[in-house]
Parts: C-alpha cells; structure tokens; sequence
C-alpha cells in the first residue's frame, strides 16, 4: 500500500445533533474514512476557539466542528455562537499561515447519519488535496506522562506562541 | 472541590458487543494498549459489558484494584452511558468519575473494512477517553420537585385518548387546542376503515369525556405562545385567543349565528360548505361554544342583541395570555394535507371534480354539507364513475419520499362507501401497491376486490378537465398490461399525503425538540422509544411524529401519556449536575458570560462599590457551556466539560504515548 497521506482530524461534535447523527450513521453501518477522532460536547457553543488553536498547536491537519442546524439548537442558540466564533478563528488560523479550509463548521442533525459520512468524507477529501498540516510537531508542551494538558492551563497566546513561529516559515506556499 | 485528588487509577473496560466491536478490532490488543496508558492500572474486557456478569466485572474491578475511575469502551454514552455510570455508583465510586469510549458507533461499525485502522482509531479513542477520565470529578446529583400537572397540546384523537388516559389516574390535565373545538382531523371522517365504525360515533363520547372530566381544563382556541423551564417544572404561556364569545355564559343556543349576516367557506368542511361569522364548526363540537371569526365579522352588533340578557358576546374581547405550570408535555399536533395543488398534472384547485380524500369524507358524511350524498362540486350532480389516485404526493421524489401509511385504506373504504351508497357507481383506483399491513386490513382488501371497485396498476401521469362536461379525462400506464390507459372520470379523488402541521415547526422550537429529514418530529429511538423526545419530559402521540393510523396513534398516545405520567409519579427528578459554576477569585464582573447565557441562568451581584460578580442559578442553568467558551478569565467553568478536561482530550489525540 502506497504511503498515502492520512490526515489526522479532530472533531467536536455536540450531543444532541451531530453526535447523535454520527452515531446514527453508526447504527446504519455507513462506512466512511477513519480520519476524524470525536469529542463530544454538549453544545458547539462550548467550544472555545483555544481549543480550536491548542489542536492545530499540536498537529491537526484539521479541526470540524459540528452542530444542531441553526433554529435548531438544543440550548436555544448555542450554535450561532459558535459559527461566529469559528468564522473569526478561521480568520485567526490564517494569520498563522493555516489553511482557512482547515477549520470547518457544519450543521448535521440527529437524523442525518448519511449527511455525516459525506461531511466527513469531503473534508478528508480537502485535507488531503491540501497536504500535511504546516505547524511542525516538535513542540514538546508538556512532557510528563504523555497527559499534556493535564496541568496546563496556559492560554490561548502562549500555545500559540509556542508553534507559531514554526508554522509561519513552514508554511510553503498558503495561497489566500 | 479544588483540592481534590485526581484519579490515578484508571479501570479500562472492553467490550466485545458480541461480533460488533470484536469482529472488526482485535479485543486483546486493544486490551494490551490500554495497560500502556498512564494512570491505567487495570484493563479486562468481556463480550457483554452492559450484561449483569459484564457489570459485575466493573463493581469487583473497582474494589480489587481500588480504582478511581472507570473508562468502558464500548458503544455510544448515548445509548449505555446511564448503565455503567450506575454500575460504578455499585462499585462506590462517584459516577460522574466514569467515561465511555465510543468504539462501537464511531469505529468498528463505521470502518469495517478497514480494520486495521479502525483499531487504531479505536486506541486514540481510549487514550483520549483515559486521558479524560484522570480529570473528572465527582459531582452531585440534585433532585428537584415535579409539577404535578401535564400538559397535552393538540386535542384530535391523540391529544383526547392521552388526556383521558393521565386524567383517569388523577392528574390534573391541560389539554391545549388551537381551533374552537378539539376532535382534530378524525372528527372531521365519516366512516372508519376496516370495521366502517362510524368515525363521530366512537370520537364524540370520548370528546364528551374530556369536557366533563374533572381533571381536564381544555382550553380551546388557545396557542402555545412561550415554554420555559425543564424536566418537572415548565412554565408554559399559552395565548387564549379572543373567542367573541364568554365560555362561561354561552349556552349553544346558536340564536346568535342565526341572525349574522355574514358567511363564509367553514374550514371544518375544507370550504365545501357554509359558515357564519359567529359559528360553531360542526353540531358535535366540544365545547358546543360559538366562536366569532374577527377576520370576517363586521361588528354589526346583530348578534349581541341577540344574545341579550345572556350577555354572553363581547366584540371588544381580546388575547389573553395564560401561564401555566407543568411537569411533562405531551406534543399531539397532527397533521395537515400536503398542498397538492402543487402536483399541477393533476388539476387540484383548478378543475372542479377533483377533490381530496378528506374533502371526500365531507361530502359522504351525513353531518356534512350535503348530509352525505356524494355530488360533483361542478354541477351538483352524482358521478357515474368516481377516479382515485393514491400516492398522491407520497411515495414521491418530487413531493414525499415516504408512505402515508393510510391512503391505501381510506381509499378502498371510499370505493366500500360508493358502491354502497350508489349502486352502479363505479370506483376505479389508480395504485402503486397496495399496502394493506395492519389487523384485518387485507381482507378489507379483498372484500372491496370482490364487491366490484375496479384496480389500475400505475400512477396517474395527468389529469385534462372537458370543458363542457366538466368531466376529468385522466391518463395513465396500466403498468401490469404495458399500455396507457385513458379514464373519461366523472369525478377524482386525490389521495393527498400527510404532512405534519404547518404550525408544529414553530411549536417544535419553542420546544427545542427536533425533526427528522421528512419534518416530522423526531422520537428519541425508533423502535424502543418512540413516544419520547431527545428532550426530557417532553414526549409524542399521533401523526406529529409520523403518518399513523387511528389505532396506531390510539396506542402511542396511551404510551405516550403512561411516559408522561412517570416523573409525576416519582415526584421528583434528578438533575444532571452538569451546570457552569464560577470561580469568585477569577471572576471581573464584566458580565460577558450573562449576555449569552441562553436561559438568563446567570445574574450579576454587586460585592461592593463598582465590583460585581456573576453567578449561576443550578436550576436554570442547563450546562450548554457557551458561557464558559467565552469567559476572558476563565472564571466560568463547565463542571464535566471542563477546559482542561477537554484539552486533555485533545493533547492525547496528537501526542500518542511511547512516542509516535
């Protein structure tokens, strides 16, 4: 088997919509490519862009993000604090010499396990057309026992601090 | 809670779901990894953890190896996470110290041909599940009172049988409906397929029920206007429409519609027959309570002399707005008719003789407006031969993709009711399949073959209209002999498909439940829970979820209230104790978390000149964490969703352990 580039990307998934709608595509044993790690929030709106960030630091090659449509929120209006949250750090991310198209929101809802699998497969799709993620991973953050953020609580400009200069030479040729 | 000690020693527990997870990732590998991860101190796996034996294994595990936390790997925390958290609590430890692996939706169902990746996605799974598990801790469930009330919106037959049903075991019952009587859609059929029940005659005496029962208060002509609160404790405002008329003096007598000089199409008989402007909708209606259409009256003032000393009308009337304290809701909002005038081939709106399944019921009932005799709406004549065509609007990809469930049926009782109404009468049904599942429904099927109505195989392509006779000329593929067909149809019947109320999708977010794709609402498990909602104490009956039969709405209603009863009768309910809480040491004052807080969950209090401090109400706050997102000082936390219980997430996702 060639030494096909896989990306590595997380996704932040709230409880009621699109984790339900991931678990649905489960049920149904739609098969999609194993790219994205999930963690499940309640809302999107609990998504902190320093999460965001933190996982870029770190090596993502991409972060989707993922919730009720909108109207649809389970805590009233939690995803449209998160879409706007996400389309500023989209802007962040590129000050950073990161693709844009690497930081996604879509809107999945608890009965659309198929609309997942597709929302998956076209990002793993884009990834790979886009290469490995810029930020080099050499950042040591936290050594001890492989449980970096157990202690840290450092914040967003130092975890930024700590790749961004990597990143911005590394970045190849990041066309706007 | 600051100074407590963070697990350290994690249990890993791995389940082969039978051949669901095992098949695809190799249990003792992952086992092996598992032992690998730091704070991990004890890793087993059994093919059914969620089994007694599988549970048992847990609660031992937790003494022997005195664990600290407990991570199972296996499905979804939404289907098993209230299992094992229980079988931790067994075990004595605080169940909030448990985390699940989802390996099962998120892996080896999902990467079953590749599965050498899906276990290692399954090893990041863990990790990042143990990496979490180290820093939760414990919290404490609250318990709240109930409300002992419940509230049923919507009062067609589902509605009615769930308010009977909680009433009869001494519930107070608010039954909401929105039109000046409640019966919905059924009330409006004539007779009731397969046993041709009269439909009035098995509705009406439960209608009657409701209106006497001492622990219903139907409200009628009243909409839900705003719902606050949660599990136990809503705080529902429903608007009570200006009637024009006291409920409490109205007798009925309809004096008052008989004097007013202003008529129009009655929307119970879908136009076909007159109204007042003061009206009842039909004779049997429940509250037999006139209703004043402001829309359409002139304020002539007839009506109010007419009344006289009843004083029982009053023009000036206005909205009213109610609130109302409950525990459960039950949501039995029915359906509506796709609009199939928007099936243009087929002429609905624009040629007289084609008419709609219901529109039909009307026209052949003997409460109707034209008490039951079957007539052309063109010229008042009776139709020598009478054209159905199912699937109208179902099973199709321009319209909807899913069956109706009931057109087959009341449309082989139509062709019963014309043949044996008006004998010579020829009823030919233009069909897909027919799809006859329920009890007895395929004999019917039979016995209406037998008694002469005439099947066509194929879907009607369109419908011309003579424009002289009026008559409808319709076309089709005769699809079991190969060739076009052409009927000269002295009138049709559109068996139009059902569609959930226009006004449940603005319901549907003052709920904040959700639909599926069809629009329907969404139960929170297809087969084991269909009657209740991903909402608490919110639940489902009748068509609002789904095309149904009467007796298949008859017995998700009786579910549905038996559901809605049991956090009344447990008298209280737990709290997940997952709400933001602040820190006061870290916490400005500036108030940013109280301006998103959806639910108004957090206050401001002034601690001294110019210093304030948020705080969270516990009861309101429903743990959402958009507030704790956004604090610039981190002084908001989400108690189980904590900032570096995420991170850690995260950093073990990219930093796999023994280097990669």
């Amino acid at each position: 088997m060639a030494d096909e580039f896989e990306p590595k990307i997380l996704g932040i998934l709230c409880n009621w919509c699109t984790y339900a709608g991931s678990d649905l595509a489960g049920t149904s044993r739609i098969q999609y490519p194993p790219n994205v790690r999930v963690i499940r929030v309640m809302c999107t709106g609990r998504i902190d862009p320093a999460f965001v960030m933190e996982a870029f630091s770190l090596g993502a090659d991409a972060v989707l993000i993922s919730g009720c449509h909108i109207g649809d929120c389970h805590y009233i209006a939690g995803n449209y604090k998160a879409r706007r949250r996400i389309a500023l750090t989209r802007k962040v991310i590129e000050q950073f010499g990161i693709d844009p198209r690497r930081l996604k929101m879509t809107f999945v809802s608890a009965s659309e396990g198929a609309l997942w699998a597709e929302v998956v497969k076209d990002m793993v799709n884009t990834i790979k057309k886009l290469g490995p993620t810029p930020v080099q991973k050499k950042v040591d953050l936290h050594a001890a026992g492989g449980h970096a953020a157990a202690g840290a609580d450092e914040d967003l400009a130092e975890i930024a601090k700590a790749s961004a200069g990597k990143k911005l030479e590394a970045a190849p040729v990041q066309k706007k | 809670m600051a100074n407590e000690k963070k697990p350290n020693r994690v249990g890993v527990f791995i389940c082969h779901c039978g051949t669901n997870i095992a098949g695809v990732i190799p249990i003792d590998q992952l086992r092996e990894y598992a032992m690998t991860l730091p704070n991990v101190v004890h890793a087993d796996n059994y093919t059914y953890m969620c089994s007694t034996p599988g549970q048992e294994k847990i609660k031992t595990a937790i003494k022997e190896h005195n664990l600290d936390a407990v991570v199972v790997a296996a499905c979804s925390p939404r289907l098993h996470e209230p299992t094992f958290r229980k079988a931790s609590a067994a075990g004595g430890l605080n169940p909030f110290i448990f985390e699940m692996a989802n390996i099962r939706e998120q892996s080896s169902w999902i990467h079953m041909k590749e599965p050498e990746r899906a276990t290692e996605k399954a090893k990041d799974i863990v990790r990042m599940s143990v990496a979490r598990a180290s820093l939760l801790e414990p919290l404490d469930t609250k318990y709240i009172p109930v409300e002992k009330a419940i509230m049923v919106i919507g009062a067609g037959v589902a509605g009615i049988q769930a308010a009977l049903e909680i009433a009869d075991s001494g519930i107070t019952t608010y039954l909401i409906e929105k039109d000046p009587s409640i019966g919905g859609n059924m009330s409006r059929l004539d007779k009731t397929f397969p046993t041709l029940d009269c439909s009035q005659c098995i509705l009406t005496p439960k209608m009657v029920d409701v209106d006497r029962h001492p622990n219903i208060k139907t409200l009628t002509y009243t909409e839900v206007d705003k719902v606050d609160g949660y599990i136990g404790n809503f705080t529902v405002t429903v608007r009570r429409k200006a009637r024009g008329v006291k409920e409490a003096e109205c007798n009925g007598c309809g004096d008052c519609a008989a004097v007013c000089p202003v008529t129009k199409g009655n929307e119970f008989d879908l136009g076909l027959g007159p109204r007042k402007a003061i009206y009842v909708p039909f004779p049997q209606a429940v509250p037999l309570k006139y209703t004043i259409d402001f829309d359409s009256c002139i304020k002539c003032d007839l009506c109010v002399k007419k009344c006289g000393d009843k004083n029982a009308i009053d023009l000036n009337m206005k909205d009213e707005l109610v609130e109302i304290k409950v525990g459960t809701i039950i949501v039995a909002t029915g359906f509506d008719l796709y609009e199939i005038e928007k099936k243009e081939e087929w002429g609905y709106g624009r040629y007289d003789n084609v008419i709609t399944g219901l529109q039909f019921e009307r026209l052949i009932n003997a409460s109707g407006p034209t008490g039951g005799k079957l007539i052309r709406p063109s010229d008042g004549q009776k139709p020598h031969n009478v054209a159905f065509v199912l699937c109208a609007g179902s099973r199709d990809q321009d319209a909807n993709p899913y069956c109706s469930r009931v057109c087959c049926m009341y449309s082989l009782k139509h062709a019963h009711q014309i043949m044996e109404k008006m004998p010579g009468t020829i009823p030919y049904l233009f069909y897909m399949d027919i799809r006859a599942f329920g009890k007895a429904y395929e004999e019917f099927y039979y016995r209406i073959q037998d008694e002469g109505a005439k099947f066509v195989r194929g879907r009607v392509s369109y419908i011309e209209e003579d424009p002289v006779t009026k008559n409808c000329i319709v076309h089709a593929e005769d699809t079991l002999l190969g060739t076009p067909v052409t009927l000269d149809a002295d009138m049709v019947v559109l068996a139009s498909a059902i569609v959930p109320k226009e006004t449940t999708e603005l319901l549907r977010n003052k709920l904040t439940i959700s639909r599926s794709p069809d629009k329907f609402l969404l139960e929170a498990h297809p087969k084991l829970n269909p009657f209740s909602t991903s909402t608490d104490a919110i639940f489902l009956a009748g068509c609002c979820q789904g095309p149904k039969d009467i007796p298949d709405t008859v017995a998700q209603a009786a579910g549905a209230a038996a559901a809605a009863q049991v956090p009344i009768n447990q008298g209280k309910v737990a709290l997940e104790p997952i709400a933001a809480k602040v820190n006061d040491d870290l916490c400005s004052g500036c108030g940013v978390c109280g301006s998103l807080c959806p639910y108004k969950a957090i206050t401001l209090s002034e601690i001294g000149e110019g210093h304030r401090r948020a705080s969270v109400n516990d009861a309101m706050c429903k743990g959402c964490g958009t507030c704790g997102a956004a604090c610039p000082a981190k002084a908001i936390t989400m108690q189980h969703f904590k900032n570096e219980q995420i991170r850690a997430q995260i950093a073990a996702l990219f930093t796999p352990v023994g280097g990669a």
